[in-house]
């Protein structure tokens, strides 16, 4: 299966994706997420302001196969969050690196973003989970 | 056959020709008279309907019902078994319909509780049991507030159970209800426990325990069950036994033996009572001896004067349902379990196991089975592979069109596309070879004819429902 992979991003290997712009993050989940989801129905997201360490659970992911959630890339405060989602979940599956993205946010560790993947290595993971 | 059945409330008012209701014959009060007017209604907006008219609307409901009486119903994780019809004979029984719970001489009633709790214990090698869970997941509750409260009556405060992504949804669910946080472990290539994931969830030192089903919901039994349990009691936790799989093992193998101090059970899975749309169900909690204070109240105790029902012990997590439980359910499991008696019970774990491996091996060769190990009561295949881009819905949709129940689909998550069988042991050979002669017959469509498969059902009295449509927007009045 070809799934689109757009330049300049970082990614996660649960697979979301992060650009990285000043000292801002934004972040949503992959074209290969995406199809594993299949339709979403539903994405429940963070209030501004509300703050996470890395790893943790900011956004629940609902779709009619499954139910899932976006894992925090980074540490940091929940700064900006795609309203339209809650109308038009299904901006995910159409459009999931532009208007499908999820939430903005302002890091508190500089250092744990060379601690994302680059896409060669995100490649590399999908490899192996469709095998 | 018609199709659009209106709802009864949606029906013209046809008059009240000719009913069979008989005559008042007791003396009328005028309602207001007895009743306050803020508690009356002005309206009461019930159908006015000839009762052959009624009867018309719920055959016709009943014609379009599909159940295990109707035909073969694999649907994985549920147990879709038979329900023995002498169950109903037994449960109508004018001793145990015309009876209050809380009477006097009830001891026929209590007596059946009190040995039925004996029988599931002898099953499962639990030393206690309660019956007052109303359904599995209730029956995982009540076991996690046990955890809980044991934990407590030790000074020790333990926040993590662990669930393995093998679990049925309701484990997690349920542990986080009771207000415990979770870790995931993640099986290996055998779909296991890695033991070593284990060792380092178990060294937290806040872990309460772990929730397993056994075989999980892949269908395969874990061969290192024994170690697992070691390793939790040995690092603090308690083991709790989801009993939703338990058919396979049945007289073959104890949960108390693997290790387990807590299980929950399906009677309406494993000991064969209605369920689905014809709940409700029964969770009943098994434990060992040093649970046995911290299970619900009231209990049912044995004494000279007979059985009785007494709220015991101050370390009990309290009060969960009524004593009796879902009473007419635990009839008819302990009906099942009389009739069958010991032998017959090992039969049923040895015929679900035989059943399900022989449906395994023949639908394996046109289909994908991405956990390939002998397997229990089920097993799991996937959509990978499958022509035309055909889907596991669209797999699932076309057997409608056999007239058979479609297998649980997408479930387990761990693996992808999720074809999820399990036949039971009430199917027969022929029933399975027609089941394998439809799998084989789709698969052909998938290649000669995908868009039947896209297109699918076409027989059912409705179309494909958009089911991303209903989840996105649904309407919830009108």
């Amino acid at each position: 299966m070809d799934y689109e992979f757009p330049d300049g991003l970082k990614y996660a290997t649960t697979h979301e994706w992060i650009r990285i712009e000043n000292s801002i993050a934004t972040v949503g989940i992959t074209d290969y997420a995406q199809h594993q989801f299949g339709d979403i129905v539903f994405v429940e997201l963070p209030e501004v302001g509300m703050v996470f360490e890395k790893g943790s659970n900011a956004a629940e992911i609902e779709s009619v196969k499954a139910v899932g959630d976006l894992i925090m890339p980074l540490s940091g405060e929940i700064i900006g969050v795609n309203q339209n989602l809650a109308g038009t979940p299904e901006l995910v599956n159409s459009s999931p690196f532009v208007d499908g993205w999820m939430i903005k946010l302002a890091f508190s560790h500089a250092s744990e973003i060379d601690e994302l993947l680059s896409v060669d290595k995100y490649k590399q993971i999908i490899q192996n989970e469709e095998h | 056959m018609i199709s659009n059945i209106q709802l009864i409330f949606d029906k013209e008012n046809e008059g009240n020709q000719q009913n069979f209701v008989p005559k008042m014959d007791i003396d009328q009060t005028e309602l207001d008279e007895i009743l306050q007017a803020s508690l009356l209604r002005k309206d009461l907006p019930i159908p006015n309907i000839p009762e052959i008219n009624i009867v018309r609307h719920f055959i016709r409901l009943s014609n379009k019902n599909y159940g295990v009486d109707t035909g073969i119903y694999p649907l994985g994780s549920c147990t879709m078994k038979y329900n023995p019809k002498v169950n109903e004979t037994i449960v109508k029984l004018p001793g145990f319909t015309r009876i209050h719970p809380l009477q006097e001489e009830n001891q026929g009633c209590l007596g059946l509780l009190y040995h039925i709790s004996k029988q599931l214990g002898e099953i499962t090698g639990m030393d206690g049991f309660t019956l007052q869970p109303a359904a599995g997941a209730h029956g995982e509750l009540v076991g996690l507030l046990i955890i809980k409260k044991y934990f407590e009556s030790k000074g020790i405060k333990k926040q993590k159970i662990i669930v393995p992504d093998s679990a049925h949804g309701t484990n997690p669910a349920s542990a986080k209800m009771a207000g415990f946080s979770i870790i995931e472990l993640i099986s290996n290539e055998f779909g296991e426990i890695p033991l070593d994931q284990l060792e380092f969830a178990m060294q937290d030192g806040d872990v309460a325990g772990i929730m397993l089903t056994n075989p999980n919901t892949l269908g395969v039994f874990d061969r290192q069950i024994k170690e697992i349990t070691r390793i939790v009691h040995e690092n603090g936790g308690l083991c709790y036994y989801d009993g939703a799989n338990l058919n396979p093992m049945l007289g073959i193998c104890r949960p108390r033996d693997m290790g387990f101090d807590i299980v929950h059970l399906n009677l309406h899975k494993t000991f064969s009572t209605p369920h689905g749309g014809g709940g409700p169900g029964s969770g009943p909690i098994g434990v060992v001896k040093e649970l046995i204070p911290f299970l619900p109240i009231p209990c049912l105790i044995s004494t000279e004067n007979g059985i009785v029902c007494r709220e015991i012990d101050n370390k009990s997590i309290g009060r969960i349902k009524a004593f009796w439980g879902n009473f007419g359910v635990i009839v008819r499991a302990y009906a099942y379990i009389l009739a069958l008696g010991s032998e017959g019970l090992k039969k049923v774990g040895q015929i679900a196991v035989l059943n399900a491996n022989y449906l395994r091996i023949l639908l394996q060769q046109k289909y994908i089975l991405p956990y390939n190990r002998i397997c229990q009561h089920e097993f799991v295949l996937s959509d990978q592979g499958i022509p035309n881009d055909i889907t596991t819905e669209d797999i699932a949709k076309r057997i409608l069109d056999y007239g058979i129940y479609a297998p649980t689909i997408y479930f387990p998550l761990i693996v992808p596309g999720a074809l999820m069988i399990e036949p039971t042991e009430t199917e027969s050979k022929q029933s399975l070879d027609y089941f394998i002669e439809v799998m084989n017959k789709i698969y052909e469509e998938t290649k000669q004819n995908p868009e039947l498969l896209k297109n699918a059902p076409q027989n059912m009295p409705v179309k494909r429902l958009d089911a991303v449509l209903a989840a996105r927007k649904p309407i919830l009045h009108d």
